[in-house]
């Protein structure tokens, strides 16, 4: 059963903004809310810039779903948190919970009036018929019953936002480090396979001549 | 009489002052009560129009097998070098 991940390639992210204006195309998301973000640390900083996207990491253990007071969160069989907005009363509980910052809230009205969380999908739309209207208008595109992946990671030029099996995208992530011929040094590594050993070099039997480097 | 009534305010007042333990609650997911969502395999596979995978309709693995094709897809390294 696969489980349902992104994966930010930092030093391949060239902070395009594509990723984010496929999410906003693909799912006529309102003006106000952006369901996945671009994130750069060092701008400016010669050599130390990075940037990744980020929007909901659909997380095995979820606090957005621990925090709920009304439940309106599920997990689908594929590892996707999803939530019903007939249930949510947008009270805001998930934005405190979230890691990420990935719930949003559309304001409307004079008063800045904060409606119901809206968040990134992975592109499987909610507990409504799929592809039906009413689910592309309250949750946006479903492409997983199309069999396609999320707009983002789909549209990524570069190829550094990378979305599917986590098992399947680690494994690509961890044959484009070890084609690059660098290893624990690399941004991201850590996070992927764990601190176990920091000074950890890949195999050098695996190591690309240098004319492929990625 | 003026005791007494100390006493029971300082009772009140510090009724509040006593901690109940907090405990991690069972994942909210099995209290979900919302609509029953449906399963990506469970519709038909798209028209060629869409470009979308082909699958056998409510066939879960038909579905997995062809939603993997398009994650390797993204693995440039295999569609350049091979």
């Amino acid at each position: 059963m696969a489980r349902m991940k992104f994966l930010c390639d930092a030093e391949r992210c060239i902070e395009c903004n594509g990723c984010v204006t496929a999410c906003k195309n693909e799912n006529e998301v309102p003006w106000g809310v952006n369901r996945r973000r671009v994130v750069t640390i060092n701008d400016g900083v010669v050599g130390a810039e990075k940037s990744i996207s980020v929007a909901c990491m659909h997380c095995s253990d979820a606090p957005c779903m621990a925090v709920c007071p009304v439940d309106c969160f599920y997990r689908t069989d594929d590892g996707v948190v999803l939530h019903d907005k007939d249930l949510c009363i947008g009270c805001g509980y998930c934005f405190y919970a979230c890691p990420f910052g990935a719930p949003q809230f559309p304001q409307a009205g004079a008063f800045g009036l904060r409606g119901k969380m809206d968040k990134c999908t992975f592109c499987a739309g909610g507990p409504e018929t799929d592809r039906s209207a009413t689910e592309f208008q309250k949750y946006g595109r479903n492409r997983l019953s199309e069999g396609k992946l999320p707009a983002c990671a789909e549209m990524c030029s570069t190829k550094a936002l990378l979305g599917g099996d986590g098992d399947v995208i680690a494994d690509i992530y961890r044959e484009r480090v070890l084609r690059r011929g660098k290893g624990s040094e690399v941004w991201g590594w850590g996070t992927a396979y764990g601190p176990g050993n920091p000074g950890a070099k890949p195999p050098a039997q695996q190591q690309q001549p240098a004319g492929q480097k990625s | 009489m003026r005791k007494a009534l100390l006493l029971l305010i300082a009772a009140f007042g510090l009724a509040a002052c006593g901690e109940r333990e907090q405990v991690i609650e069972p994942v909210s997911e099995k209290r979900y009560q919302g609509k029953r969502d449906s399963k990506p395999w469970d519709n038909e596979s798209p028209v060629v129009e869409l470009r979308g995978g082909k699958w056998t309709k409510g066939n879960q693995a038909s579905w997995e097998e062809q939603i993997k094709i398009r994650q390797l897809a993204q693995h440039e390294h295999k569609r350049i070098y091979q």
